[in-house]
């Protein structure tokens, strides 16, 4: 019987058990924590307000995870200081979210890492027409 | 034949050791589900009263 054979393979499948049980380890982020919901929460309300103004493109997706104010003359002289309270409220809550997921898992030195994340997939997930901010930091139409 | 499975033993090891190492660096595949997730409610990208309403006929 070859018995010696799968004696020999044995340490390789151990190796591939091993591999698949840390792989499975990692595949969650703790996310579920009332601190993350209540900004979830904060910033679901904001993207009422948010949503046209990324329309029009007055408002972009910076490439670091943030908004920002593209295009000023798409909003009224009247509507500017609303605006940019809407787009500093957003990127207050932004940087807690990202805070927050990092501390929740333990692992505070893992923020700066979470934004790029988050920077990505909310340009990935942005809606044709939006703004958002390439590589180079120059804005771009979706 | 003893010295192939001590050297098979030990690439185990090492490679044991390697996917405990792999886990102190950043999950970047979970990041990305966790942030799918999170802008999905925030964005409202997806909608579970859409899907539940039946086609209406």
């Amino acid at each position: 019987m070859n018995i010696k054979k799968f004696m020999r393979c044995s340490p390789l499948l151990l190796v591939l058990l091993v591999a698949a049980g840390s792989a499975s380890a990692q595949a969650n982020l703790e996310v579920n924590t009332p601190a993350i919901a209540a900004l979830q929460a904060s910033m679901q309300q904001r993207h009422a307000e948010l949503a046209p103004l990324f329309g029009n493109g007055a408002v972009g997706l910076t490439r670091d995870g943030f908004v920002a104010l593209r295009d000023a003359n798409a909003v009224s002289l009247a509507q500017r200081p609303q605006v940019n309270a809407l787009v500093a409220a957003e990127n207050q809550d932004r940087a807690a979210l990202y805070r927050e997921i990092a501390r929740a898992n333990g692992k505070p030195e893992w923020e700066n890492e979470i934004r790029n994340t988050f920077a990505q997939r909310w340009i990935d997930k942005a809606q044709g027409g939006w703004y958002y901010q390439n590589n180079a930091g120059a804005w771009t139409r979706k | 034949m003893r010295s192939l499975a001590a050297r098979i033993a030990l690439a185990s090891v090492l490679l044991i050791e390697g996917c405990v190492t792999i886990n102190i660096y950043f999950p970047a595949a979970a990041a990305e589900k966790a942030a799918d997730k999170i802008i999905d409610e925030v964005w409202q990208l997806k909608n579970p009263e859409k899907s539940a309403v039946p086609p209406a006929k």
